[in-house]
């Protein structure tokens, strides 16, 4: 389980990169940005899973120590609920900044966007 | 004191939030700027009086030492230095923009976004944890992304759009960093994180690939040379007073200090690390220089010039890391490369902030920033054009301006250092730096008015004239008051970054 | 061009919308109990409103949210988060749980936890505000190059 899964949140990372080295379209390029964020939170998630493991919610009448030792790690999973709303704000700024590329300048093909030169 | 330093993080924070609300009742938007003025010298006022109080760490929500998973803002000699560059050039740009703003609608907007990039940034020096640090670098970057695209001409969008997806992959890069740290050592503090890592046995790929992910992403936010595409757009198309901020303190906040604090407090010094950013710094300084001599955009020429003094700053920095990591340091020598570095990022903070403002007062004035269409501004506007000089004969290294002073010192660390070659080449940049202000000088500020409307142009309102001379005063006098700031300021900041893990540790660091 | 969708949408938003509000609600509420918390609770109380703004054509939804409310709810949950954590002060430091010196309550039981549950709340308005308005301003564009419906003064930036 552990090494399919790491490999596969790097492909999508890569293919998160690829997608905004070699797109033209703005939408594209937004896209791809959109799946390295998801592929970097995934990794994250990833990095606290203990095989076996229990969700990090303490029960009634449990003691803190043994759920502390039967538990998924819940710091990355705090990480990730933070990356994922940065990626939000991100998103819909990124959203809004192409539709206003398109209002502007009436294409989404990042060739023809190249007004600033030098 | 220590109650005071999260209020550096808060006060600009909470500020934009009230700007925000008070915006939608139109008899109170006439407060946002006085507020947000206020708010900001407060944020300077706080950050002075912490220059004299000593090291503090202090813990959010009260999860003392006695966790290792607290949130702990730590203010020690670099986080000092820093605040106030920030503080200074924050109060400076609000000020310039009051004026300079008027032309755009919704400026509450544009106050509330500047607030929170500034809060961020005061964040970022003061973060004692990786995640915090990752968290207070994006707000600050979102920020600045939706501030360049303020004005949403077409080529302020376009600009601000290659400048965001570049930015995230920087971020991006950087949280892959942060993951990895994390998942071998499985602490995010960064003082722990420098104990864990010293052990033997934590060595081998993992630490170098996290490594190379931090400070690919590091470079991308401070705009060192392979990384540099987003720089002479964004700083142009951004209205002034955000290039001031940008160029001025974005790139140093959320770039080189960042690249400071972790090669040296979370990594440690090592020679491998010491040749990438010796590298890097090379490379900006003299690419940087070579593409600015041929602009004849008035800001694009002071964004590659962006470019090339933080080369300089990221070389002082690689030269300590690499003095620190032989096998019997100097520690001496490597407090100076430090010295030079930490006081050139200090002093481009005020003379490009100084550059880019006055720019945008000659913008205003004249319609153009195309210098061949400029021509006589020092006969008709003479405050700007003294600021202008000011700024130009410092970022040039002329005595005894601020600028002389910190390139003669790194230049000698770098021959104390045994890289001669390196230092020629600083000193080659220089000329060239020297040779591009000349240029502007003579097309800008001498010479006739290539234009009808250069030449009405008139001087421009009170407040912007203000804010250049506060700058152009600092310029000069950081320069004369070196030995005391020195004393006071810089040792300790070169120090907290020597000492690496003793300073910062939690007392009860294993 | 008759606003909105077909009467059958409009009818079913109307009745659906308001159990999407209150599980919302739920899930902000039982934050510190079980997964979920302000963010999730937000998201979904703004999906409720996106809903609504789906169905009903945003010229009528702007009239039951205007995007300054939107404004002004966003800036009073961040500005009351901010004043909780402020409060922290009076027991020791910043962000310090002061609720949960006072009593921690039963683990289990909804009042528990301390500043948490109130946190939860804030960032609930919060989040749902923001969202809202940052879909207001992103549908506010149209298709034809500038002016419509003013998308050109929002400053390039959604909420």
């Amino acid at each position: 389980m552990s090494t399919g899964i790491y490999i596969l949140a790097f492909a999508i990372l890569l293919a998160g990169l690829y997608a905004i080295v070699a797109k033209k379209n703005v939408v594209k390029i937004i896209i791809g940005l959109l799946a390295m964020d998801y592929a970097l939170n995934l990794l994250l998630v990833l990095v606290g899973y203990r095989t076996g493991g229990t969700p990090p919610i303490l029960a009634e009448g449990q003691a803190p120590a043994k759920l502390a030792a039967a538990a998924v790690d819940p710091l990355p999973q705090a990480m990730v609920l933070t990356s994922i709303v940065i990626g939000l704000g991100l998103t819909a700024l990124m959203v809004a900044m192409g539709i206003r590329l398109y209002e502007r300048y009436g294409t989404f093909d990042t060739n023809r966007i190249r007004k600033l030169r030098g | 004191m220590t109650p005071f330093v999260p209020l550096l993080v808060i006060l600009p924070l909470g500020a934009a939030f009230c700007i925000v609300a008070m915006a939608q009742v139109s008899r109170l938007r006439r407060l946002a700027a006085p507020l947000a003025v206020a708010v900001v010298l407060v944020n300077l006022a706080i950050s002075a009086l912490l220059l004299g109080a000593g090291d503090i760490r202090t813990f959010v929500g009260g999860w003392g030492p006695a966790s290792t998973l607290g949130i702990e803002l730590v203010c020690d000699g670099l986080s000092r230095l820093m605040a106030v560059t920030i503080n200074l050039v924050s109060l400076v740009a609000f000020v310039f923009a009051v004026p300079y703003m008027r032309r755009f609608t919704k400026v509450w907007l544009f106050d509330a976004m500047l607030l929170m990039m500034i809060g961020a940034m005061n964040g970022v020096v003061l973060a004692g944890d990786l995640f915090n640090l990752f968290v207070f670098l994006e707000i600050a970057a979102i920020a600045s992304y939706a501030l360049v695209a303020f004005g949403c001409q077409a080529d302020e969008l376009e600009a601000a759009f290659k400048y965001m997806v570049l930015g995230t992959v920087g971020s991006a890069l950087i949280l892959l960093g942060v993951t990895i740290i994390y998942s071998l050592t499985g602490q995010l503090n960064m003082a722990i994180v420098h104990s864990l890592l010293g052990k033997a046995g934590l060595g081998g790929p993992a630490v170098m690939l996290a490594a190379a992910a931090l400070l690919g992403g590091l470079a991308l936010k401070a705009a060192m040379v392979p990384f540099h595409a987003w720089l002479p757009d964004a700083h142009p198309s951004a209205p002034a007073p955000i290039s001031a901020m940008l160029s001025g303190v974005l790139i140093k906040a959320s770039g080189v200090y960042v690249m400071a604090r972790v090669v040296f407090n979370v990594f440690g010094v090592s020679d491998r690390l010491a040749v990438i950013l010796m590298a890097m710094g090379a490379m900006s300084m003299l690419i940087g220089v070579l593409l600015a001599v041929g602009q004849w955009d008035f800001k694009r020429l002071l964004a590659y010039h962006s470019i090339s003094q933080m080369g300089y700053v990221v070389l002082a920095i690689g030269a300590a890391v690499q003095v620190a990591a032989r096998p019997s340091p100097d520690m001496a020598l490597a407090g100076l490369c430090l010295f030079g570095g930490l006081y050139h990022l200090l002093n481009h903070a005020m003379f490009k902030s100084l550059l880019f403002l006055s720019s945008g007062s000659i913008e205003q004035q004249t319609g153009t920033r195309e210098l061949k269409k400029m021509g006589g501004l020092a006969r008709r506007m003479k405050v700007t054009s003294f600021c202008c000089r000011v700024g130009a004969l410092s970022i040039a290294g002329v005595p005894p301006f601020n600028g002389f002073f910190s390139k003669l010192i790194i230049i000698i660390a770098l021959v104390l250092a045994g890289h001669e070659v390196l230092a020629a080449m600083a000193v080659f940049v220089a000329l060239v730096t020297l040779i591009s202000f000349v240029k502007v000088q003579r097309y800008a500020l001498e010479g006739a008015a290539a234009d009808a409307h250069a030449a009405d142009a008139v001087e421009a309102p009170v407040l912007m004239q203000t804010a250049m001379v506060v700058l152009a005063v600092i310029c000069i006098v950081s320069g004369l008051a070196i030995v005391p700031l020195r004393q006071h300021v810089f040792g300790p900041a070169a120090d907290a970054l020597l000492a690496a893990g003793k300073l910062l540790s939690m007392g009860g660091a294993p | 061009m008759s606003e909105g969708m077909t009467p059958i949408v409009k009818n079913t938003a109307r009745l659906v919308s308001g159990f999407i509000a209150v599980f919302g609600i739920y899930i902000a509420l039982t934050g510190h109990l079980s997964p979920g918390g302000g963010f999730a609770g937000g998201v979904i109380l703004a999906a409720a409103a996106v809903l609504i703004v789906l169905a009903f054509g945003r010229v009528t939804a702007e009239r039951i949210f205007t995007p300054s409310q939107c404004h002004l709810w966003d800036a009073a949950g961040a500005g009351m988060f901010l004043a909780v954590a402020l409060l922290g002060y009076f027991s020791g430091g910043f962000f310090v749980n002061f609720i949960g010196h006072i009593s921690k309550g039963h683990v289990g039981k909804l009042f528990s936890g301390g500043t948490i549950l109130v946190s939860n709340l804030f960032i609930l308005i919060k989040v749902a505000a923001g969202l809202v308005g940052a879909f207001l301003a992103l549908s506010a564009f149209r298709r034809q190059g500038a002016g419509a419906d003013g998308g050109l003064t929002e400053g390039g930036m959604s909420a």
